[in-house]
């Protein structure tokens, strides 16, 4: 068997498993433990399968005492591939640096999101399979001493380890990991394994280098995009300019086939396709083809209407009476609001925005002669994807390869989106032309294509007392969330993802009453980076301080009264706090002679605690955000460098939707399909960010998306009191 | 045909005089690391050095750059300013997905060959390229590293 593609050998990041398999076939590359391929993939084996349990599914151990790991979890800038090998490298005693980490293929093993599933999303990936990927670990441990005990000829008890190796003290003995692991294949598996007391860590919590970094500062890590197959052509497609339609005519189609490079023109499901012999060649002639465009008939997934405004809208969503249906209440709302000596009322906005990672979405088909089907293409959940791509191809699971590289960028871009996403298209083409076929999306299509985080309307009302504290809210949020948006269809219970971020919140207020009405969403929706909070902890923390300015209270002092008692988030508001030099609202005068402000919120996403303070002034016409200051209380952590850039990163994508991003329609139709329409945060707008980790004790959380929601209403909160009135829409507009 | 000059190396390519240096470099020549990200010179995750300046190769025409010195991501551990910035890359751990990075370590060894000792302004100036990921903070620690500004808070 050839190498599928042109990976360099050396690529310490992307060995692709295939490619793993033909070197472990011509035996070149691993001599220790082998991967259970055909029990993985046979029916009826996940029956019977425990995730996460048996050790060669996971680990090899080579000759050289280098580790390969074949990780559950995509790895796309979050640092999961760096974090699992710190985990399972802390228990087996083995440098995580010296791990080479790739993304397995489909199998019983990998679904360990809590045993029973396998996403990299929700920020679940490190607390949902941490004491699974320790257990690991320790058990591949025991099965190198039991080994080294037959070799050596003592008894196991008398071994230790040190990184790398078995050690027997008494006589002076050693052999590596690496000479073990073939005679270490062969021992059971023992049913229990002690595990390291967490003060004898030596990699867990510490800040460990990340293992993809040198590959990513040299251009050899490869994505999607990279992929490359002998025979391999290349394919462009112009979509449809609104979902739904269908391809009429294609009036130039002779012409277009004329051009250079065109291999073939296609007629697809809302959208035509050339497939060229380069990349360039498809590119200019499927934006070449004049199509004329059918409109929708039949039952269509989400029609775009050809009337549709994003600014129409979002006054339809704030207008309309519908009901409500209430996912969070306790307390007497009536009771609240009969008493209140004042009382505060609301509406607030938020706007639909890309994921705009920066790979523009790919994939790669081909069909191989002996029927089976390798594809390669940027994913979050590839057992998914394979029983969608098996029911597009016919095929049974069992003669499909998926391929799942490094994502370059994904922010929930990569789950399964009908109509979003290329693979069907790619899967399509292959099998049309006989030939593998890499298919890109250029960012024009992908912006038309993209799915988008929701848009919402919030209502507020909230009920104060004769002293100005806050004792009862109303949210009703108009929306239409991701999950049922997705599936298109809603369950019986309510979409959490529509309403996270109002409900959840841990301050104490006496009475609440958190409510959907909702509104189907003409556009395609998606998860979008920390989901429903990404604007919901907008809307609630922006609202609280319009509470706290109505009754008169300081965010600060009002926020760490609604905690009284909560020692967790009493401690993490305060850490963020003293982060910053100390509370100070503003307005007041920098040394540079600028007016600023600044501003708090908190928020409660996905397991994890954050508060957040931002530091902002209005420089010619725009809001410059000077500091971020956040602290984040994941209960317990696995690498605090990594930690760290997460939140600069959440910090970043906060920013950048609360002070630029916006999709916008008219008239059904996408009015920026780049980055010159749809600007993102540049680097003169990034801020300094400040970060400290605090680390409660609680049940471990997550990392990745946790660090945003807090973010853009701290700073909203900051430019609402620099200019002395709240706004109340992202993206911030009317403060100049 | 057209003649290149790519990483020191003469090159042939039968494309196009009109063809993006992108493509070429990706499809033509097979050197990935060179991204696509959205063929606007927008995103600058396509920037390739010419003559030692930085260029979006994704609007550069390939006939453009005949008979002129093209350097990729992929020469710049042999490349005496390339290899400071990389390891300044590795030291300050700036990647997160990657994707912009390629072009990113471009424009810092563009701008620290043209400049051995940028100001802070200079390294603004010059650092424009997008990052999703938001490793902007990252970026400007490690071109400064290499300048030899002293570390901020």
């Amino acid at each position: 068997m050839n190498l599928p593609f042109q990976t360099p050998v050396n690529d310490p990041v992307n060995v692709s498993r295939r490619g793993f398999i033909a070197g472990a076939g011509v035996g070149a590359l691993v001599l220790g433990f082998g991967v259970p391929m055909g029990a993985a993939r046979a029916q009826g084996a996940a029956a019977k399968v425990v995730p996460g349990t048996r050790v060669p599914a996971f680990l090899a151990i080579r000759p050289d005492n280098t580790i390969l790991f074949q990780s559950p979890f995509a790895e796309g800038g979050q640092g999961v591939w760096t974090a699992m090998a710190q985990i399972v490298g802390e228990e087996l005693d083995a440098d995580p640096a010296s791990f080479t980490v790739e993304n397995a293929p489909p199998g019983p093993d990998y679904q360990v999101v809590f045993g029973q599933m396998r996403i990299t999303g929700g920020s679940f990936s490190v607390r949902s399979s941490y004491a699974t990927m320790r257990k690991l670990g320790a058990t591949a441990r025991a099965m190198l001493v039991q080994a080294a005990a037959q070799k050596m000829g003592v008894p196991a008890g008398e071994l230790t380890t040190q990184p790398g190796r078995v050690i027997h003290k008494a006589s002076g003995k050693a052999m590596t990991y690496g000479e073990l692991a073939p005679a270490a294949l062969d021992m059971p598996a023992p049913a229990n394994v002690a595990l390291k007391d967490p003060k004898d860590f030596r990699w867990i919590g510490k800040r460990q280098a990340r293992l993809d970094v040198r590959a990513k500062s040299t251009g050899k890590a490869q994505f999607s995009i990279d992929m490359k197959v002998d025979g391999m052509l290349h394919a462009a497609v112009q979509h449809a300019p609104r979902l739904g339609q269908t391809v009429g005519k294609i009036r130039n189609e002779a012409e277009v086939k004329a051009m250079k490079g065109v291999h073939s023109v296609h007629v697809l499901p809302g959208a035509v396709a050339v497939v060229a012999e380069r990349f360039w060649h498809a590119r200019r002639a499927v934006e070449a083809a004049q199509v004329d465009w059918a409109e929708a008939t039949g039952e269509t997934y989400r029609p775009m209407p050809a009337d549709f405004s994003t600014e129409a809208f979002a006054q339809y969503l704030a207008n309309y009476q519908g009901k409500e249906e209430v996912a969070e209440t306790a307390g007497d709302m009536a009771a609240g609001f009969a008493g209140a000596a004042s009382t505060v009322s609301a509406t607030y906005h938020s706007q639909f925005v890309n994921h705009a990672q920066l790979e523009p979405p790919s994939a790669l088909a081909r069909y191989n002669a002996d029927g089976t089907l390798d594809m390669w293409f940027p994913n979050q959940a590839p057992e998914m994807f394979l029983a969608e791509i098996a029911k597009a191809s016919g095929l049974a699971p069992d003669k499909i390869h998926i391929h799942s590289p490094l994502l370059g960028g994904f922010f929930g871009r990569h789950f399964i989106y009908p109509h979003g996403t290329p693979w069907p298209q790619a899967l399509e083409l292959a099998k049309r032309v006989g030939r593998p076929v890499k298919l890109i999306w250029t960012r024009e299509e992908e912006f038309l294509r993209d799915p988008l985080r929701p848009m919402a309307a919030v209502r507020f009302r909230g009920a104060l007392d004769a002293k100005g504290m806050p004792i009862a809210i109303e949210a009703i949020s108009v929306t239409e969330g991701p999950t049922e948006g997705i599936a298109d269809k809603r369950a019986a219970k309510l979409d959490d993802a529509a309403l996270e971020g109002l409900t959840g919140k841990k301050y104490a207020l006496p009475a609440k009453r958190i409510a959907q009405v909702f509104v189907k969403s003409p556009t395609t929706l998606a998860y979008w980076r920390s989901v429903g909070n990404s604007m919901n902890d907008f809307f609630y923390e922006t609202f609280l301080d319009e509470m706290a300015d109505k009754g008169g209270q300081d965010p600060y002092a009002l926020r760490l009264k609604l905690l009284e008692g909560n020692v967790r988030l009493t401690n993490l508001i305060k850490a963020a706090v003293d982060l910053s030099g100390g509370w100070k609202a503003g307005p007041f005068t920098a040394p540079d002679g600028s007016k600023r402000a600044r501003g708090i919120a908190m928020a409660s996403p996905f397991g994890t605690e954050t508060a957040a303070i931002a530091e902002v002034s209005i420089a010619d016409g725009q809001i410059k955000v000077h500091d971020v200051w956040q602290a984040i209380d994941p209960g317990s952590i696995v690498n605090p460098a990594i930690i760290e850039a997460q939140v600069n990163s959440a910090v970043a994508l906060g920013l950048s939707e609360v002070l630029i991003e916006e999709a916008v329609y008219k008239d059904g139709l996408r009015a920026a399909r780049n980055f010159d329409g749809y600007p993102i945060l540049t680097p003169d707008r990034m801020p300094r960010v400040h970060v400290r980790i605090v680390e409660s004790g609680a049940p471990m959380g997550g990392i990745g998306e946790p660090g945003l929601p807090a973010v853009p209403p701290a700073v909203a909160n900051a430019v609402s009191r620099l200019v002395g009135k709240r706004l109340r829409k992202m993206p911030l507009a009317g403060f100049a | 045909m057209i003649e290149l000059t790519i990483n020191g190396q003469k090159r042939r390519v039968d494309a196009e005089s009109d063809t993006p240096l992108l493509w070429v470099l990706r499809d033509d020549l097979g050197m990935t690391g060179t991204k696509y990200g959205c063929g606007v010179a927008q995103c600058g995750a396509c920037s390739v050095l010419v003559d030692g300046s930085v260029m979006r190769s994704c609007v550069t025409p390939v006939e453009a750059v005949a008979g002129r010195k093209v350097t990729t991501i992929e020469a710049m551990e042999k490349d005496a300013v390339g290899a400071k910035v990389v390891e300044a890359w590795v030291k300050h751990q700036v990647p997160q997905c990657g994707y912009c990075q390629s072009g990113q370590v471009m424009a810092a060894t563009s701008l620290l060959k043209q400049n051995a000792k940028p100001t802070d302004a200079d390294v603004e100036a010059a650092m424009v390229n997008l990052c999703r990921c938001g490793t902007y903070n990252a970026i400007k620690a490690a071109v400064r590293d290499v300048a030899g500004l002293e570390a901020k808070a």
